[in-house]
């Protein structure tokens, strides 16, 4: 063994503090979404118009698209917890995938239905610049959130971590979004979201890649 | 000099219980591990570096990653792929450092030819001025050519160094400082 690596086995033994062990990812995950879930539900309960909303999730069509938007935001979540610590299969990062594919069918199929009915009224920006602006505030405070708590595992590959949370993270806020959304998707609403989650994505891999490894 | 501690390295099965020993507190675990792992992350850099020094220096960055990230072992789960994936990932990431370092650099074997117009020898002057950049490193004070090595080429933070010059962090900053003074007047003089 060369002098510098005895002097570098010895120097790190003598600094070894204890150290708190991280608690299971998916421990880690659920707690980060029960309190994004307490916030979301104070949220909803005070701002929201229930009554409306109710009106619309009878539709079976919004139901799926629902369930679609917030698995994505759940199991997004949990693969990034996992995903950032260094023995963890990459395959984590698909877990969001088929979720996501249910969200984007179901909430395509009624722009279509709309498009059908309005003509190409369906194609105008209206309102969705107002759910393009709430997806990316919503998802500054929830990044922020999530980056620190997922930094304490020191992730080997930041930017893959910060953009399957950045998922997580887009589809949580279009998931609230739709109690503030007295309407159905048009095809136009449905790219806004769309570009909105990509965006947040993107960021937030960005984000992941400039903090370096380790993040 | 050279030890070896190959006859009492620990084996393979017990380095989760050292890790956990480790992240409790008990040194003496830690160095019996650190040691113990030593000869497994060496064959995990051999297989993306051949250099006998670079492997070192993969080795050295590992140890550095697996004591940062010592907390987030789960002594339930099997120590091997832990470890694996951080050697695996710190042996590539001195694999870019090197491509990216490649870019900048050449190694044509030198050419003679000058040309009357003057940007057309830019070639051969900028391997001139490496030439003397590599003289003036070597003229350095051994301590001040360290730690611009650890912290300026090898991207150390300055922590890290320290670990592994066994210097204080505020003697490498005064070295770095020196050091780069000491080039710039030199060859700002040449």
């Amino acid at each position: 063994m060369t002098d510098a690596m005895d002097r570098l086995i010895t120097g790190l033994a003598a600094s070894a503090a204890p150290v708190r062990r991280l608690w299971p990812p998916a421990v880690r995950a659920t707690l980060w979404l029960m309190v994004v879930a307490a916030l979301g539900a104070a949220a909803i309960l005070l701002f929201s118009d229930l009554a409306t909303f109710a009106q619309r999730a009878s539709d079976p069509k919004l139901a799926w698209e629902l369930a679609g938007t917030l698995l994505t935001g759940i199991l997004a979540i949990l693969a990034a917890f996992e995903l950032s610590l260094p023995d963890r299969s990459p395959l984590w990062a698909l877990l969001p995938l088929p979720p996501l594919a249910l969200w984007v069918a179901s909430s395509g199929y009624s722009c279509y239905e709309h498009w059908i009915g309005f003509g190409p009224g369906g194609w105008e920006l209206g309102e969705s610049a107002n759910c393009f602006r709430f997806i990316l505030a919503l998802s500054v405070p929830l990044g922020v959130s999530l980056l620190a708590v997922l930094r304490r595992s020191r992730p080997l590959a930041p930017a893959r971590v910060a953009a399957v949370g950045g998922l997580g993270i887009a589809a949580l806020a279009a998931f609230l979004l739709q109690f503030f959304h007295p309407f159905d998707v048009t095809v136009m609403d449905l790219s806004v979201h769309l570009a909105a989650v990509g965006l947040v994505v993107a960021i937030s891999s960005l984000a992941g890649r400039a903090a370096g490894p380790p993040l | 000099m050279t030890r070896t501690f190959d006859h009492d390295l620990a084996s393979e099965a017990d380095w989760p219980r050292l890790m956990a020993a480790a992240q409790d507190g008990d040194r003496a675990a830690y160095e019996r591990l650190l040691r113990a792992i030593l000869p497994f992350i060496r064959a995990v850099a051999a297989r993306h570096h051949r250099a006998p020094d670079r492997i070192e220096d993969v080795a050295q960055d590992v140890l550095l990653t697996v004591h940062r990230m010592r907390h987030t072992y789960d002594p339930a789960r099997p120590f091997g792929p832990w470890l694996a994936a951080i050697a695996r990932r710190r042996s590539i990431d001195l694999l870019r450092r090197q491509r990216r370092i490649g870019a900048v650099e050449t190694s044509d074997s030198p050419a003679y030819e000058t040309f009357a117009d003057p940007g057309a020898n830019k070639g051969t002057e900028a391997r001139d001025a490496s030439a003397d950049l590599a003289r003036t490193l070597r003229s350095l004070p051994q301590r001040q050519r360290e730690a611009l090595e650890l912290v300026k080429l090898r991207e150390l933070s300055l922590a890290d160094a320290a670990r592994l010059s066994g210097r204080s962090v505020g003697a490498l900053k005064v070295n770095v400082h020196r050091a780069l003074k000491f080039l710039r007047t030199r060859l700002a003089g040449e």
